[in-house]
C-alpha cells in the first residue's frame, strides 16, 4: 500500500516541477522578446509633434511639484484646478515629485501625460525620448511669456521647443528667527564644523545638493576655478563631496518629503539649512517664526517647464492643461502660492499681492545673475571647458550614495 | 458540465493539473520571476545620461557595491539593527507568551491574544508617526517621562529605529512562541519542579529547547521584516540609512545598481535560512 502512495507522490512532485519549468522558460521568452529596444543612440529620440487638437479625453494624469497643482484640497482659497477641469471636462490627477530623479523615473513608466520638470530633469527626459516637443503654436499663451525663458539650453535642443516655461525660484536658507541669532547670511552657516546648530541642520536629500557645496566654494575657494556649480572636474567634485562629509555630522535630517520638513521646522528638530519658498509659506502657515533669505554667495535654483509625455494617451488634454496652468490667472495663482517668480509676463497684473513680481524680480535680471537653475552634469562640460572632462550625473549619484551611507 | 466533471472524475492527473497550475503559476511567475529578474537586471547598466536601462551583462555594480566601504557599512548596520530587533523582540515576548500561555485563565488567554493583535489593525504609517512625535528630543512625550530620572529620549537614528522596529514586529515573535508554549505540556514543567529544579533551570532545559522552533519561526519573521525595511529608517531614522533605503535611493536613477544591492537581503536571508535548516528547526516546526 506504502508504494503504491510513494509512487503517486513521485507523480505529484514530477508535475508540479513540470509546471515550473514550463512557466519559468514562458517567462524568460516573455522577459527576452521585450528587450533591447530601447537602447539610446548619441542624439535625440525621434518623437511625433502634435499637430492639431482635437477633443478632451476626460482626464489628465500630472506629474509635478509639490504646490503647482492646487485643487483647493490644501488650502480652499488656492485653487486653480477646479475651474479648468470644470471648463475643459478633463479630471485632473496628480502625482508629485519628490525629487528630479523621482520624476524622471514617473515619466518613464509612461503612465503620465505631463510633467513640471526642472533643468536637472528635462534633458534626461528629451535625450531618453519620454518627452516629446511642444507644438507652442497649439497654446496660445505661450506668446506671453517672458522671451528670455524660451529656447534655453534645459528645454529646447536644436530650436526645438520642448517645453512651456513655467516659472523659476532660488533656493533658500530657511532659519527659525526665535532662535538662530543673529540671521545667517551666507550658505556658511550650514557648512561650518562648529555651528552651534548642530544636529539641527538640515540638507536637500538629492545628488543634485553636491551643486550647493560646489556654489558655495564657488565663492569661498576661488583657487578651486569653480565656474558653474554643474561643471565639476574631479578635483573640483572631489572638493564639494569632501565639503558635504564635513557637513554631515551637522545635518540633524536630510529632507525629500516637504510635508516631513515642514513638520520639522516647526518643532524645531530642525532650525537652518536649504528649503523652498513654499514650505516656509507652509510653516509660517501653521504659526511657526521662520523666514528664508537668498544668501550672499547667491543660490541654486530651478526654472521648470511644463513637458508633454512620448506617451501620453491624453494628449488633448495634456495641451489643454499647459496652456490653462501658464494663463496669467493660473500663473499667478501658483507663483504666489509656490513663491516663485511667474512666466507670464501678464500675472503680474493678477497677483493677490501687487508686489509679488517685484519681490520675486519676475524681470529682474540682475537678481538672476548669481542664482544657479539646476542642470544635468554631463562628460562635456556645461562651462565650455574642453581640457578637462566634468564628472557625469551618474557619477553624483554615486557619490550622494556613498556619501549617505558612510 | 457534466461530462467535465466525469473526466475530471476519470483522470486524476488532470485533475491534478488543474488543482496545481494557479497556484503554481503564481508562486514561479510573481515570486520566484521576480527573484530572477531581480537577479538578471543586477547585471545590467544604464546610460549615464538619460538613465535608461542598457541590457548587456556587466559586473561594474558589484564591483562598486564591493569596493565603496559604504555599502560595507550599511549591511553591517542593518544588519546590527535587525539582530538587536530580534533579540529585543524575543526579551520581550518570551515572558509575555509564558503568562499568556501557562499562567493566565483560559477566559483570559484569548482577550491577551487579541489584544496582542490589536496594533496590527492600526497602519504601519501612523505607528511610526506616532513615534516620530513621542521620541522628538525635548519636546517628546519619551523625552519627558525619561527627564525626571535624567535621561534625554535617542532622538531620530539607531536607537529610535531598533524601537520602532520592535513596536511593529513584535506581534509576530509572541504569537510562534504562544503556540509553541501552548503545545509544551504542563506536566513537563511540574516534573522538573518536582525533581528539584529552580524556576530558571527549568526554563533553560525545559521550556528553551521545546519552543526554539517557534522561537525560530518568530525571528524569521521580526529578522527578515527588519532587513527589509526602509519606511521606519526615513521615518525615524534621522540621517541614518538602512539597506531598503539604498534601494529606494538607487531605483529611480539607478535600477541595475538598486536590484544589486537587493541582492544583499536575499543572500543574508539564504544564509539564515541555511543555518536554521541546519539547527534542524524547521523540521519540527
Amino acid at each position: 500500500m506504502w508504494t503504491v502512495k510513494m509512487e503517486e507522490e513521485m507523480h505529484t512532485k514530477r508535475l508540479f516541477s513540470r509546471i515550473a519549468v514550463a512557466s519559468v522558460a514562458a517567462l524568460i521568452l516573455a522577459g527576452c522578446s521585450s528587450g533591447s529596444n530601447s537602447a539610446s543612440t548619441g542624439g535625440v529620440p525621434k518623437v511625433d509633434m502634435m499637430k492639431k487638437l482635437g477633443a478632451g479625453e476626460g482626464q489628465v494624469n500630472i506629474v509635478a511639484w509639490a504646490g503647482y497643482v492646487e485643487n483647493g484640497s490644501t488650502d480652499p482659497k488656492v485653487d486653480w484646478v477646479t475651474g479648468f477641469e470644470k471648463e475643459t471636462g478633463c479630471k485632473v490627477n496628480v502625482k508629485n515629485g519628490a525629487t528630479s530623479d523621482d520624476m524622471v523615473a514617473l515619466m518613464k513608466t509612461g503612465e503620465y501625460d505631463v510633467v513640471s520638470a526642472s533643468g536637472d530633469a528635462s534633458l534626461r527626459l528629451i535625450y531618453g525620448g519620454d518627452v516629446a516637443p511642444v507644438n507652442t503654436a497649439l497654446i496660445p499663451n505661450y506668446a506671453d511669456i517672458y522671451s528670455n525663458l524660451k529656447m534655453q539650453q534645459w528645454n529646447s535642443v536644436n530650436g526645438v521647443a520642448y517645453g512651456i516655461p513655467h516659472g523659476r525660484g532660488a533656493n533658500l536658507l530657511a532659519y527659525r528667527t526665535d532662535i538662530v541669532k543673529p540671521a545667517p547670511t551666507s550658505w556658511g552657516a550650514v557648512f561650518d564644523a562648529n555651528s552651534p546648530y548642530k544636529g539641527k541642520i538640515t540638507a536637500y536629500d538629492s545628488p543634485i545638493y553636491i551643486a550647493d557645496a560646489a556654489l558655495y566654494l564657488m565663492a569661498t575657494q576661488p583657487d578651486l576655478g569653480i565656474k558653474y556649480p554643474y561643471a565639476l572636474d574631479q578635483k573640483q567634485f572631489d572638493a564639494a563631496v569632501a565639503l558635504l562629509k564635513v557637513q554631515k555630522p551637522l545635518v540633524g535630517e536630510y529632507w525629500g518629503d516637504y510635508l516631513k520638513h515642514v513638520a520639522s521646522l516647526k518643532s524645531g528638530a530642525i532650525v537652518l539649512g536649504t528649503s523652498w519658498q513654499v514650505n516656509i509659506n507652509l510653516a509660517k502657515g501653521e504659526k511657526t517664526p521662520v523666514e528664508g533669505i537668498k544668501p550672499v554667495e547667491g543660490s541654486t535654483g530651478w526654472s521648470d517647464t511644463w513637458m508633454i509625455s512620448s506617451k501620453a494617451k491624453n494628449p488633448n488634454c495634456a495641451y489643454l492643461w499647459m496652456n490653462h496652468i501658464v494663463s496669467p490667472a493660473a500663473n499667478a495663482g501658483v507663483a504666489e502660492w509656490f513663491g516663485e517668480a511667474p512666466s507670464n509676463a501678464k500675472s503680474c497684473a493678477l497677483t493677490s499681492d501687487p508686489n509679488h513680481c517685484a519681490t520675486f524680480h519676475a524681470a529682474d535680471d540682475a537678481y538672476w545673475a548669481d542664482v544657479y537653475y539646476w542642470n544635468t552634469a554631463t562628460e562635456a562640460c556645461l562651462d565650455g571647458r574642453t581640457d578637462v572632462k566634468c564628472i557625469p550625473y551618474s557619477e553624483w549619484v554615486k557619490a550622494w550614495s556613498s556619501l549617505r551611507n558612510s | 458540465m457534466d461530462s467535465l466533471a466525469t473526466s475530471m472524475h476519470r483522470k486524476p492527473r488532470l485533475r491534478l493539473v488543474a488543482l496545481l497550475t494557479a497556484p503554481v503559476l503564481w508562486l514561479v511567475v510573481a515570486y520566484l520571476g521576480a527573484l530572477a529578474t531581480l537577479l538578471v537586471t543586477a547585471f545590467f547598466t544604464i546610460d549615464s545620461f538619460t538613465g535608461n536601462v542598457i541590457r548587456k551583462f556587466n559586473l561594474g555594480n558589484f564591483h562598486d557595491m564591493l569596493t565603496d566601504a559604504a555599502y560595507k557599512n550599511v549591511v553591517l548596520r542593518t544588519l546590527g539593527i535587525a539582530i538587536c530587533v530580534t533579540l529585543l523582540c524575543s526579551i520581550l515576548a518570551i515572558p509575555m507568551a509564558f503568562y499568556m500561555a501557562k499562567i493566565a485563565k483560559p477566559k483570559s488567554q484569548k482577550i491577551l491574544v487579541a489584544l496582542v493583535l490589536t496594533p496590527l489593525w492600526a497602519s504601519y504609517l501612523v505607528k511610526i508617526y506616532a513615534w516620530r512625535t513621542m521620541l522628538e528630543r525635548n519636546t517628546g512625550v519619551v523625552d519627558w517621562l525619561l527627564r525626571p530620572i535624567g535621561i534625554h529620549s535617542p532622538g531620530f537614528g539607531g536607537p529610535a529605529i531598533i524601537i520602532g522596529l520592535t513596536y511593529l514586529w513584535l506581534p509576530y515573535m509572541i504569537l510562534p512562541i504562544y503556540a509553541g508554549l501552548e503545545r509544551l505540556p504542563n506536566n513537563l514543567l511540574d516534573a522538573s519542579g518536582d525533581l528539584g529544579a529552580r524556576n530558571f533551570y527549568t526554563f533553560r532545559k525545559i521550556v528553551l529547547p521545546l519552543i526554539f522552533p517557534s522561537l525560530v519561526a518568530g525571528s524569521m519573521f521580526t529578522f527578515s521584516l527588519s532587513l527589509g525595511d526602509y519606511i521606519t529608517a526615513q521615518i525615524i531614522g534621522g540621517k541614518l540609512q538602512m539597506l531598503g533605503n539604498v534601494v529606494y535611493q538607487n531605483f529611480s536613477i539607478n535600477l541595475p545598481f538598486a536590484a544589486t544591492i537587493a541582492t544583499i537581503p536575499v543572500t543574508i536571508m539564504a544564509i539564515y535560512l541555511y543555518l536554521v535548516r541546519r539547527t534542524g528547526a524547521l523540521a519540527s516546526m
